[in-house]
């Protein structure tokens, strides 16, 4: 209330009125600035100086300074303000260098008054003392900074910057002696106004210049600077160093900064490159702008608020030749067009999800659930009275957490250790590999690794019974990387709710159930033509994959209580018959056997769905019998590549690719290849397998893959005397002439491998070292250290 | 003999560790031993006629080989690759076959080879720069050379190189050096041109490009435009130029391509200045900077005359010095006097604003009438013209004509607030390196001017900044053009003029006769003012049309 009063007396009892207006200027603006009592501003450029009167529907001119026979240079403007005390005391920044004061109370029509022609170069910034009349204040690109006493010819004392270009000079509003500088290089400077030999303070603000700065009206030690660097940083000035309290990120280096009225952490800023909004942020949101002003096709210039105690207007001036006046309420506010979802994996492979409420209340259907009561996890918000957003705070947060166990990526560790790349023919390779595989209870992968290895290695070499068994528990397991969530819902106070939708997962399982029942059919064709193994695998795996996509999905099946997930019977009737099925031994330890192998069929058929599993075996007879080259194969293994890649599998993907070779490299373009390795070889480092990555990396044939182990392969040495670089040996120090590393035993040069103690830091050779610790436990050197070697 | 087997791996010898090097080095002189071996027997033998081609072809390839090896044995910043180099030389030697020889007296042809760093005698600061552009490049090139008088500066332009041309960026990495290419030819830069021919090749591109813009790719062909406009014609880019290169359906560039482009370009057209301004000579590997004959008279004076290289000229030239000594020394003393003068007297008499305006007119008018006397018509080098086209297109020719530069106001559209900013954004990193190299140029001085020290050259250096801009028709409100008549003098003007220009006619006269009690360190010093204005003046012009047709 007590401030609603100051506001009414500020304004005169009566409120600014008006609506969001422009009018066009005759030339680009490159300043603007309002007169103390609101109603009129004016807009001055390189070949314009205007003073227009701001009314309830429109901005009329109403005096022209640009006045005289030829223009001249004095006139080009770079930067004007209006005196907040004397209506009729302006003061404008000319591109030559000149500081010119215009005084609208003279009666001849060229209202200029005085002429100061001590700046050398371009002036950028002039600002009159917020209370003293004759008190102006210049900062230009020849490093100084004068104050001027309008009452006297020149300047009264003149600030240095060391030769740095002065980008903006700002009297502090609350300090009567004190004003701020920014500088070219980043720095911020305060000076007291009568000690001109040296600044108070001095601080690097921003990464490049700093375009401007601005005091907050109300805050005393708040000042914000704005840089090339996009940043728009508020200093707390109280303290005794300058403190960063809050730093906006925008898209485009920060022409101008105005805080604005009565909203104590709003400012207004404008970009001078390829950005032509004006944004008004609240400091503490950095993120996104409060409100946006959009109606400039050129970059803005000029930008003040219309009065200093009402926050609804603001002005501007463009390079597109128009000043406008723009009302806050018809800003638009990013913020309802922003989409406030967020997904987020956790570090054990749990799932937030965050999403409006209004989206979650659509959903109909859903009974909430009551949380899982083994780790309960609440959330609640404390809402802040202040908070900009608090219409659209309210969301809600799901989490989905990880089964315990099932996140455990320990299998991909494993494999990754003891998989055979390189180094031994292809069917042992594949053998090798099958039998990790299987080891490890993947018994997908070991299958496709038995395939691979009867498809490409001649067949005389096949091992039936390593086939046979991956074919017989082929799918008593699903992918392991499929990972099994168990859904909470959290804080069902805050009416939050699961957002998986139901209905979508039902018609899932449907899709599920046709797939399977087509997959039968089309390998049977497969059998019955030429059929091939691989397709029917393929297959299989897909339909694997829907169903742990199911799992994940419908979580009605799910029981809360009861994580162990049971399959649905229904939706699965090819799986549970396979593992029932007894696996064949002899089924290929003797391809010419065949009444073994119709035994077996025969066994299959009465249970009817099984026979596209056994297709699997049938052909490979086939297979062996017609010879087909393996080149025959290879669209097909190049499937079974990007199925598995597309699984998440990577590491299937990039093994087989490594161990097929020439094979099929060919068939699978350079980026996708180059695609999965940069993943794998990123998943291998996450878990710390910096050998398998590097023999990864070397063992790809993808240029840019083997180029990653020789980037940056030198390490550099620094001299231990004088913490130089040893660029050109890494014994010798060029600088200081001296041999960097003796070793304590030999007292000779170490030339290769160099062992020290942490702890002393003397050392050796290893060869030396190692010895001398085998026969004594302290440090060669005689230090007395108690060194260790492990 | 497989041809595998006879690649020659030069990359082992960039490695900064030694024993890589070495190993590097043994099998570049197995390899090399190896095929003279080879070429030996095959002369022994009596010739079967299939065999001469392919002999021809085999000897091209080892004298290939060994003017590169004769390149790394003199500009090799490591000891060790030099020595063993020349040891692999004169062992080739011995075994019967000539081996090449540097032509020229070292990198520069107009500063006397004594006064340029040798390599091997560089300090500490400088050999980590020598051996970085070793590392970058495999080479270390004449430019690099002739820079390291200023080593602050150098640094930087091999950082900004490096990143241009290496590092990541939009434009694959031959398109780099085929830009490189375009933008040296315009000025019929041979040197340059068979630098980035070599690199564009080695990084792999397709040879058939070189024998003309019409053979590369039509995206490329695009850009023949905008290179001459902005070599020769800044003020003319608009942003039509701009948007034709972005809107051509399949051929179109995007903006952080065409910046990279335009990057390079502006980057090549005042190296090209740097090049004949400095007059650089031909790399020692290169065509015409080695020779396989043996050091007869006769072929002596031939081919060292035409390097302007002549012995007996140098005497001339020194002599003719001495002449004027007294001349030229009066010449830096009335230089610091103007100075001083400009110094004190600069408040006292303000010109009006009129004035000031003519001033720059005059200047930007006359500038176009600063021409050399002696019309040199150079003949473009060899295999140099093919890679432009409108060979007629020039700056001189634009002056002729008496066409109306219009001005270019610094103070709507600079490089630090406007054309670091877009440069940024859409090519990251290299608005920073290039403002570091700016400033760098802009600020380097050691308060020295000929014998004299703790001189402020801010104001001359300000002087030939301007001066350049305001040949292209660039115009500063903050500054009195009148100073540039008082500080440059005629000669001065006719050198910075070619340079920036028409670099392709600088003479050696015309280098010797400016300043001439200058030390060649502070006239390598003008050299990156001039280039680093040039570039400047481009950049500001393409970015202003980029600017233009983003808004």
């Amino acid at each position: 209330m007590e401030k609603m009063s100051r506001v009414t007396t500020a304004l005169g009892g009566s409120a600014l009125t008006g609506r969001t207006m422009h009018c066009h200027l005759d030339a680009p603006a490159n300043a603007i600035s309002v007169c103390r009592d609101a109603a009129q501003v004016v807009v001055a450029g390189r070949s314009i100086f205007k003073i227009y009167a701001i009314e309830d529907e429109q901005f009329v001119e109403k005096l022209n300074l640009r006045v005289g026979r030829k223009p001249s240079l004095n006139l080009s403007c770079a930067d004007v303000v209006w005196h907040q005390m004397d209506e009729n005391l302006l003061a404008t920044a000319a591109t030559n260098g000149v500081v010119v004061t215009w005084n609208l109370g003279r009666p001849s029509r060229n209202k200029q008054d005085q002429l100061f022609t001590e700046h050398k170069r371009t002036v950028n910034k002039v600002c009159f003392h917020p209370t003293e009349a004759h008190v102006l204040l210049s900062g230009s690109q020849d490093g100084f900074m004068k104050c001027f006493d309008l009452r006297r010819k020149d300047s009264v004392s003149t600030f240095s910057g060391q030769s740095e270009s002065v980008r903006d000079v700002q009297f502090s509003i609350r300090d009567y002696f004190t004003f701020a500088s920014t500088f070219e290089n980043g720095n911020v400077q305060l000076w007291d106004i009568r000690r001109p030999d040296r600044c108070e303070r001095m601080f690097t603000a921003h990464n490049g210049p700093v375009f401007c700065c601005d005091w907050h009206p109300e805050d005393r030690g708040w000042l914000a600077t704005g840089g090339r660097d996009k940043m728009v940083k508020v200093w707390d000035m109280t303290t005794h160093r300058a403190k960063e309290v809050h730093c906006v990120q925008t898209i485009a280096s920060v022409a101008r900064v105005k805080w604005r009225p009565e909203c104590r952490h709003h400012l207004a800023t404008c970009s001078m490159m390829v950005d032509h909004n004006i944004y008004v942020w609240d400091v503490r949101r950095p993120f996104v702008p409060a409100a946006m002003f959009e109606e400039h096709r050129d970059v803005t210039t000029g930008i003040a608020w219309r009065h200093p105690h009402d926050p609804s207007f603001l002005l501007s001036g463009s390079k597109d030749s128009t000043l406008c006046q723009h009302l806050f309420r018809d800003a638009s506010q990013p913020v309802e067009r922003a989409n406030p979802e967020g997904l987020c994996y956790g570090l054990f492979g749990d799932l937030a999800f965050a999403a409006k409420e209004s989206l979650v209340s659509t959903e109909s259907g859903r009974k909430p659930y009551a949380g899982d009561r083994r780790h309960p996890i609440f959330f609640k918000r404390k809402l802040d009275p202040a908070e900009p957003f608090v219409g659209l705070a309210s969301s809600a947060l799901s989490v989905f957490e990880m089964e315990p166990g099932s996140g455990s990526m320990s299998w991909f560790v494993d494999t990754a250790e003891r998989y055979a790349l390189a180094g031994r023919p292809l069917a042992e390779l594949c053998d090798h590999n099958a039998k990790v595989a299987r080891e490890l209870g993947r018994n997908q992968v070991a299958q496709t690794w038995t395939m691979l290895r009867v498809i490409y290695s001649s067949p005389g070499l096949a091992s039936a019974a390593s086939l046979n068994h991956s074919v017989g528990k082929g799918s008593s397991c699903g992918l392991p990387l499929m990972n099994s969530f168990n859904l909470k819902d959290m804080a069902p106070g805050l009416g939050s709710e699961t957002r998986l939708d139901r209905s979508k997962g039902d018609t899932r399982s449907d899709t599920v159930l046709l797939d399977s029942s087509t997959t039968l059919i089309t390998n049977e064709d497969n059998e019955e033509t030429e059929g091939s193994d691989v397709p029917a695998d393929y297959l299989l795996g897909d339909v694997e994959g829907e169903e742990d996509e199911l799992y994940l999905l419908d979580p009605e099946h799910a029981h809360p209580e009861e994580p162990e997930y049971v399959l649905p019977q229904e939706a699965f009737p090819l799986r549970h018959e396979i593992v029932d099925t007894p696996p064949g031994p002899e089924h290929l330890q003797d391809k010419a056997d065949s009444p073994h192998v119709s035994g077996s069929e025969a066994d299959a058929a009465s249970l009817a769905p099984v026979d596209s599993s056994f297709s699997l075996i049938s052909v490979s007879h086939a297979l062996y019998d017609t010879r087909l080259p393996p080149d025959f194969f290879s669209a097909l293994v190049c499937d079974m590549l990007r199925f598995y890649a597309e699984q998440g599998d990577v590491q299937m993907a990039v093994s087989v690719l490594i161990v097929l070779g020439e094979r099929v490299r060919k068939d699978i373009d350079e980026q996708t290849q180059e695609h999965w390795y940069t993943s794998y070889i990123d998943l291998l480092q996450r878990f710390c397998l910096w050998n398998v990555s590097n023999q990864v990396v070397k063992l790809s044939t993808s240029r840019a893959i083997s180029c990653l182990n020789q980037a940056s392969t030198t390490l550099h040495v620094n001299c231990s005397h004088c913490k130089r670089p040893m660029s050109s040996r890494g014994w010798v120090c060029d600088r200081c002439h001296r041999c960097a590393s003796m070793c304590a035993v030999c007292h000779h040069v170490v030339k290769g491998l160099f062992v020290w103690c942490q702890g002393c830091s003397h050392g050796g050779h290893l060869q030396h070292i190692m010895k001398w610790l085998e026969g004594s436990s302290h440090c060669p050197a005689g230090c007395g250290h108690l060194c260790e070697y492990s | 003999m497989a041809e595998g087997e006879n690649e020659v791996r030069w990359d082992g010898l960039c490695s900064r560790d030694s024993t890589t090097r070495e190993t590097a080095l043994e099998n570049i002189k197995q390899t090399i031993l190896r095929k003279t071996e080879y070429l030996r027997s095959v002369k022994e033998t009596p010739l079967r006629p299939s065999d001469g081609l392919s002999n021809a072809v085999s000897l091209d390839g080892l004298n290939k080989l060994l003017a590169h090896l004769l390149m790394l044995s003199k500009r090799c910043p490591f000891k060790d690759v030099r020595e063993k180099t020349e040891f692999i030389l004169k062992s080739v030697q011995e075994l019967g076959i000539r081996i090449p020889r540097p032509l020229g007296h070292g990198p520069s042809r107009f500063i006397p080879e004594k006064e340029i760093l040798q390599v091997g005698s560089e300090d500490a600061q400088m050999h980590t720069l020598f051996a970085d552009s070793f590392a970058a490049l495999g080479r270390l090139d004449n430019i690099t050379l002739v820079m390291v008088f200023h080593p602050q500066y150098l640094e930087s332009f091999l950082k900004t190189q490096h990143y241009l041309l290496q590092m990541d960026g939009p434009l694959p990495l031959h398109y780099r050096h085929y830009i490189g290419i375009m933008a040296a030819a315009r000025h019929q830069c041979s040197y340059l041109v068979n630098l980035h021919v070599n690199d564009f090749l080695h990084v792999g591109g397709d040879p058939k490009w070189l024998n003309g813009l019409e053979n590369a790719p039509q995206k490329l062909q695009n850009l023949g435009e905008l290179n001459k406009v902005l070599a020769h014609r800044p003020w003319l880019i608009t942003k039509e130029h701009i948007e034709g290169l972005l809107k051509a359906e399949e051929h179109s560039w995007s903006l952080a391509e065409l910046v990279h482009a335009v990057v390079l370009l502006t980057h090549y057209h005042s190296l090209a200045s740097f090049t004949f301004g400095c007059g650089i000579s031909p790399e020692i590997h290169c065509d015409g900077g080695h020779t396989f004959r043996p050091p007869s008279v006769s072929n002596y004076c031939i081919c060292d005359i035409t390097n302007g290289n002549h012995s007996v000229d140098e005497m001339q030239v020194n002599s003719a010095g001495n002449v004027s000594v007294s001349d030229s020394f009066f010449e830096v003393e009335a230089l610091m006097e103007k100075m001083r003068q400009l110094q004190e007297c600069r408040d006292e008499e303000e010109a009006s604003q009129e004035e000031m305006a003519s001033r720059f007119e005059i200047e930007k008018r006359e500038s176009m009438f600063v021409f050399s006397s002696d019309d040199e018509e150079v003949t473009p080098a060899r295999d140099v013209s093919r890679h432009f086209e409108d060979t007629s297109y020039g700056y001189k020719d634009f002056s002729r004509h008496g066409m109306h530069v219009p001005t270019f106001r610094v103070q709507d559209y600079c490089w630090e607030d406007h054309g670091y900013s877009l440069v940024n954004r859409l090519y990251p990193d290299v608005g920073q390196l290039i403002d570091e190299k700016f400033h760098i140029a802009y600020n380097l001085t050691y308060n020295t001017m000929a014998m004299h020290k703790d001189v402020d050259t801010s104001m001359l250096r300000r002087a030939i900044w301007n001066y350049i801009h305001c040949m292209f028709g660039i115009r500063y409100d903050d500054y009195d053009y009148g100073e540039i008549n008082q500080l440059l003098d005629r000669s001065f003007k006719v050198y910075i003029k070619t340079v920036v220009c028409t670099p392709e006619k600088v003479t050696r006269r015309m280098y010797d006769s400016f300043w001439r009690q200058f030390k060649h360190s502070e006239k390598v010093h003008v050299n990156l003012l001039l280039i680093e204005a040039r570039m400047q003046a481009e950049l500001l012009y393409a970015l202003r049309a980029i600017t233009r047709y983003m808004t």
